[in-house]
């Protein structure tokens, strides 16, 4: 086990090396440059400020302060925004998607798979046809019109909810579901189609001959079994919710981080690309790093690979 | 034993929710701000659209910015009502050939109880022109002596003509007369900053707190990066006794409808250019309910012509291009804010220039035709299909809907090929600055109220501002004889006359001013943007 995860670290670190240098060489070849302005200031100062920012170096030395930065983890300060640092950028704004993210988490998952349990378990009865068209609708509908109507309705209309901003629990509540919906659709229709797979199973049969309860038979043998997609579905999925969402933070108007990993591109902010990408990665790759754990947690027969038992 | 790790998980799982819950608290809790006990307290809510990139005065560059800096910092003088009136200063003198200003401080304070003095500013102004510093807006305090070669790193700081007196007096010299001076002084660059704070710490104004030190009517209490603003009255500004506002709450919201429900639910108490912007989809509405409100603005919108490029350098093909624009239909049916058509360079809100100079006509399609056909004579072309022209806009649904409008016109009037091609801001401006395009759109807003500031980018083809590739011997020596005319309306004369030049050869073609839309709650009193965009919350009462 700890060979195995020892073998993954070392690939997590490859893999972040590769997405630096391709990172790096993107940026390089976009077009356009971080000190565009609108109101033109004489060369003298634009050759100031790409000294400041190393923005005058050959591309080799440049790649190299990137490299160093991405192991020191200090990628410096934003182009944009003077006097701050990207480290800063990050660590304000990150606690905040993840709180959101982890909100829409928990709704995701449990309507999800008590929706896909439902239909699975009605199987072409009228809860499977509701748990299912409620399931496409919400994958089908763009969370930023889910965001809009409820805004609209919800928080202005019926004033059960602050239209907008961060200042308490309240706040968060909108935007959570706004997120959640088109993952618990997902997630239940990945739920429902491997639950029926199972239903029809010897094991599960033998349970119910036994004279197990239907819900005790799910939670006890089939869900668990049922999950294994479900999981590896969850991994890249939590990695994507807890760094927030442009979208969803735009509406609501939320201090998170998804809003830099858009801005900083069209603001060629360099600096916070970086940091964002990376940050953004690292999240990614342990998070696939758990679900592969997760798998040999949930279903015994699967062996890590280089585990020995 | 497998149960036992599932619970474990979702045990873990609940506390990290605990744990994660306790962020809320980083965002004070504003219990005033939403309820109902807000008569006596003199709060007021209003949304920013994004996070300030810098509250440094020197530093800053764009209009969030100075929807903050201006309340929070005050300058030598200001503007109230379209007029320069004395601020820091209490008295001003200038010297006979208009060279040499010399201002008196008055007695006023920095919000930690430091005078501010002379010092002050000497520091902050040569602190921009540092170049060093890389102070973006560096070029605004060119007009006094020395201070361009400083900055170009040519000169030396001594030769930069900003003398201390005394800690009272402050006295400048500037290169030229500058009948706008006054109005620079009230602008963002210009202002102080406490000096012994930004020499102990260069990044003092990343964050509020003890370092963030302001002589405005304002204090920044509270700074949530991306999140929110808090201005707080400061207690030790000079005329804090006219200052009526407790307590100003500032959200950063991005989304314009998100905005407009804000407004609509009561959570935010004005709407409109700085604070946010009233959208598209909402003026309609607001202009029925009655409460729309419209204020010129000192700001233009034009298609700059590439008069290097193949066709666009022809004079007559752009004054084709240019008339046969239909402004009032665009304003009617695409932009809808009520906009004036612009029929000259220099908008309406400007002193001197509120009536049309009469230079052409609107949507004059018979005077497009003519010129069409001539211009189409000296490049030897027979059929205005063979006229291929891209018009260049940056990214943007509202851009987009302009250029196709216009793009429509010139199709189907002139019969002219017209493309429109889109590229992000910040490769837009690249293009734009290396002439790599024909048309392309370009919005000016004025940084103080005169015509200068729209007519100085074009003096010369290198004008960094200029991108047009446009330059004509009569206008550059017009405008050089309105920096020494001292006159007041011979002054203007000669811009207007500059400006009669300009639009016989149209480098750009003018499409509308700008104005500012804005709607308040009834409550909110003094509260309006003035012709620069500018709102000054030292004014503004609540009356609940």
């Amino acid at each position: 086990m700890l060979k195995y995860i020892f073998k993954r670290l070392v690939y997590i670190l490859i893999a972040l090396w590769v997405i630096v240098t391709a990172t790096f060489f993107l940026m390089q070849l976009a077009p356009g440059s971080p000190f565009a302005s609108e109101r033109s200031f004489p060369p003298q100062i634009e050759a100031q400020l790409n000294a400041k920012y190393g923005l005058d170096n050959p591309w080799y030395v440049q790649y190299k302060d990137y490299l160093i930065d991405t192991v020191t983890f200090d990628f410096g300060e934003s182009m944009k925004y003077k006097g701050r640092s990207t480290n800063d950028m990050i660590a304000e704004s990150f606690p905040i998607s993840l709180t959101l993210g982890i909100e829409a988490m928990i709704l995701a998952i449990g309507f999800g798979i008590l929706f896909g349990v439902i239909s699975a378990l009605y199987h072409n009865k009228f809860p499977d046809y509701l748990a299912s068209t409620l399931a496409v609708l919400g994958i089908s509908v763009p969370s930023f019109i889910l965001a809009g109507l409820m805004q609209y309705f919800l928080a202005f209309k019926l004033g059960m909810f602050p239209v907008s901003g961060w200042k308490g629990f309240a706040y968060s509540i909108l935007p959570a579901f706004a997120i959640a919906i088109t993952h618990a659709g997902f997630i239940a229709k990945l739920t429902r189609s491997s639950m029926l797979e199972q239903s029809n199973s010897d094991y599960v049969k033998m349970a119910r001959a036994k004279g197990l309860g239907k819900w005790t038979t799910v939670f006890k043998h089939t869900l668990r079994n049922a999950l294994l997609p479900v999981v590896t579905y969850l991994g890249p999925l939590t990695a994507g919710v807890v760094t927030g969402s442009f979208i969803i933070e735009q509406i609501f108007a939320i201090p998170g981080l998804g809003k830099h990993f858009v801005t900083s591109i069209t603001n060629r902010d360099y600096t916070v690309i970086m940091g964002t990408t990376v940050f953004y990665s690292i999240i990614l790759l342990f998070a696939v790093l758990i679900v592969d754990i997760l798998y040999s947690v949930i279903d015994p027969r699967i062996k890590l690979r280089g585990a020995k038992k | 034993m497998k149960k036992n790790n599932f619970l474990l998980l979702s045990l873990l799982l609940a506390l990290s929710v605990v744990l994660a819950a306790c962020n809320f608290g980083g965002s004070k809790e504003d219990s005033g701000s939403t309820s109902t006990d807000g008569t006596s307290s003199k709060e007021l809510n209003l949304v920013l659209t994004s996070e300030p990139p810098s509250l440094h005065p020197q530093l800053a560059t764009d209009s969030a910015s100075n929807a903050i800096l201006q309340n929070v910092f005050e300058g030598l003088t200001t503007v109230k009502d379209g007029e320069v009136v004395k601020a820091m200063a209490e008295d001003i003198q200038v010297s006979e050939d208009n060279l040499t200003y010399t201002f008196t401080l008055r007695d006023a304070k920095w919000s930690n109880g430091d005078t501010v003095t002379a010092q002050d500013f000497e520091y902050a102004w040569k602190f921009a022109l540092n170049p060093a510093s890389a102070s973006e807006y560096a070029s605004i305090l060119y007009p006094i002596k020395g201070a361009q070669s400083y900055n170009e790193g040519e000169g030396a700081v001594e030769d930069v003509a900003i003398k201390v007196v005394d800690e009272k007096t402050l006295e400048v010299t500037l290169e030229n007369p500058t009948p706008y001076f006054l109005e620079l002084t009230a602008f963002k660059t210009y202002y102080p900053i406490h000096s012994k704070t930004a020499e102990a710490n260069a990044n003092w104004a990343a964050d509020a707190g003890d370092n963030y030190i302001t002589n405005g009517p304002f204090t920044l209490a509270d700074w949530q990066h991306s999140g929110s603003i808090t201005l707080e009255k400061n207690e030790t500004y000079w005329d804090a006794a006219n200052v009526a506002l407790n307590k100003v709450n500032i959200s950063m919201v991005e989304n314009e409808a998100t905005a407009a429900t804000m407004f609509d639910a009561g959570e935010i108490d004005f709407l409109g250019a700085p604070y946010q912007t009233v959208g598209l989809d909402v003026i309609n509405r607001y202009k029925e309910e009655g409460i729309l409100n419209i204020q010129d603005y000192a700001a233009i919108y034009v298609y700059k012509f590439n008069t290097t490029g193949e066709f666009t350098k022809n004079a007559n093909i752009r004054k084709a291009l240019t008339l046969a624009i239909d402004r009032q239909g665009l304003i009617d049916n695409i932009t809808k804010g009520e906009q004036t058509p612009a029929l000259g360079m220099v908008p309406k809100a400007i002193k001197g220039f509120e009536e049309d100079r009469g230079y052409f006509k609107d949507n004059d399609l018979e005077e497009a035709k003519k010129a069409l056909a001539a211009g189409m004579q000296e490049l030897g072309i027979t059929d205005p299909s063979q006229i291929q022209i891209n018009l260049s806009i940056n990214t943007s649904e509202a851009h987009a809907a302009i250029a196709q409008f216009v793009q429509e016109g010139w199709h189907k009037n002139l019969g002219i090929d017209v493309t429109i091609d889109n590229s992000e801001w910040q490769v837009y401006l690249d293009k734009v600055s290396n002439l790599d395009y024909d048309v392309a759109r370009m919005g000016w807003i004025a940084d103080y109220n005169d015509a200068y500031t729209f007519l100085e980018q074009y003096d010369s083809a290198k004008n960094g501002n200029n991108d047009t590739g446009w330059e004509h011997p009569e206008y550059a020596s017009l405008l050089k004889q309105s920096i020494t005319e001292t006159d007041a309306d011979a002054r203007i004369e000669l811009l207007k006359q500059a400006e009669a030049v300009a639009m016989s050869e149209f480098p750009i073609a003018p499409v509308y001013y700008y104005t500012n839309l804005f709607v308040k709650k009834d409550y909110v009193e003094n509260m309006a943007p003035d012709s620069l965009g500018n709102v000054q919350l030292k004014y503004v009462d609540i009356n609940k």
